[in-house]
């Protein structure tokens, strides 16, 4: 299955949630969401949970890989 | 579920403690409804350098470089502390220079406006409308798109010269050299002891660092997610002081009179608007903005720059409001913020495809 990717490498508060949020809009029932901190991980998390998602992170070398699937 | 829980449970302790302690620096010397405040501080920071001259408002907070190196070592610690910077810094410092106005003007950043409620300020409910207002704009910005673009990777030791100014600052502090401005009368002569207020700060950083404590965020979440958890720490902040504030008999609720405050509603709102439109296009209010530069953004340390230039501004210019109220000057900047600010916004917001 392709993963929905979206790259939040970097940026500034919230925006990779809402960038996330734009991807859960698509309906897409598997998305890889890179981010290279700590904060934008658990806020992508806590956001895709309230929505169903299950979510599991891996780390990949500076940055941490999240993969969200419904 | 759990660590969702947690999580909300570790922002509104921090927001208590953050309360709590801000009443207990007012207890031990600090302005009333002044325990903490990073616009007012860092003001007076600027003015202890010599930035501007206004004699009551010349101190180097131990507030300020206690809440840096607590972050900064709480992210040590924990690994958060990484360097990284260019995403439109020098946008950043100017839209830093007019929140630092707009909180002039207003006469506290978002913690001090959720503090002069606390103690019964009334005007500060103006304040927090229009800080509301401003967040929300930001929001919809950010749902149109906006964004300052990503930053990057820096050499390592990029994130240790903020809080090694911060060491600087300190010994400043201790040396007092004849070069440093400290104010003999008004609220710059008003501080709690040394080592107090530094403890009280390294805690308040730490825990501010941790749960990622943020006033513009609550509400910002709230609107654009119905996320309520960043608003707890809010709340937290109001709830701490509010009930040190009745124990201690500092609540006095009410429009006039109040400490270092004055009772212009209008722009106490329009003042609180550019701080909250800042704030949100920014990625944080004030006190995110310096837990963010002790980590190592610096990005937040060039935004927390443009604020201490902003408060050299604001009183070379005689754009800040006091106690007998606003300025003419300080109307037509808050004027000139928002616009500046609305043009930042449109300027960087790309309509996503589909």
């Amino acid at each position: 299955m392709e993963a929905y990717k979206v790259d939040a490498r970097g940026r500034s508060c919230p925006e990779p949630v809402v960038m996330t949020q734009k991807a859960i809009k698509s309906a897409a029932i598997y998305i890889e969401v890179t981010v290279d901190n700590t904060v934008a991980r658990d806020n992508v998390c806590r956001f895709a949970e309230n929505y169903g998602y299950k979510t599991e992170s891996r780390e990949d070398g500076e940055d941490i890989v999240l993969s969200l699937k419904k | 579920m759990t660590t969702k829980i947690k999580g909300s449970m570790l922002v509104l302790g921090s927001g208590i403690f953050t309360g709590i302690i801000a009443v207990l620096l007012v207890y031990f010397g600090n302005p009333a409804n002044m325990g903490l405040c990073i616009a007012c501080f860092l003001r007076d920071g600027a003015g202890a350098l010599g930035f501007h001259r206004a004699e009551p408002v010349q101190y180097m907070r131990p507030e300020i470089i206690g809440i840096v190196l607590g972050a900064f070592l709480a992210a040590f610690l924990k690994k958060d502390l990484k360097a990284r910077g260019g995403s439109a810094p020098f946008a950043r410092f100017l839209t830093g220079v007019f929140v630092m106005i707009g909180a002039l003007v207003f006469l506290g950043c978002p913690l001090r406006m959720v503090l002069r409620l606390a103690g019964g300020d009334l005007g500060a409910l103006l304040g927090l409308a229009g800080f509301a207002a401003g967040v929300f704009a930001g929001s919809l910005f950010l749902k149109q798109g906006f964004s300052f673009k990503r930053n990057y990777s820096l050499q390592k030791n990029e994130a240790f010269w903020f809080p090694a100014l911060m060491v600087l600052f300190l010994v400043f502090l201790f040396v007092k050299p004849a070069f440093l401005f400290f104010s003999k009368t008004g609220p710059g002569s008003m501080h709690a002891p040394i080592l107090i207020a530094l403890a009280a700060g390294l805690m308040v950083g730490a825990a501010a660092q941790r749960s990622r404590l943020c006033l513009a965020g609550g509400i910002r979440d709230a609107a654009i997610f119905r996320d309520p958890h960043l608003l707890y720490g809010f709340l937290g902040i109001f709830g701490g002081a509010l009930i040190l504030n009745l124990v201690f008999g500092y609540f006095k609720p009410g429009f006039s009179g109040q400490p270092v405050a004055h009772t212009d509603g209008l722009w106490n709102f329009l003042g609180m608007s550019l701080v909250g439109l800042g704030s949100v296009f920014l990625g944080g209010c004030p006190l995110r903005q310096l837990i963010l530069s002790a980590e190592g953004n610096v990005d937040s340390v060039v935004t927390i720059m443009g604020m201490g230039a902003g408060a050299a501004l604001a009183h070379n210019f005689g754009l800040a409001s006091s106690a007998a109220g606003t300025t003419a000057n300080g109307k037509l900047a808050v004027i000139c913020g928002l616009i500046f600010v609305f043009i930042i916004g449109f300027l960087n917001t790309k309509k996503p495809a589909a």
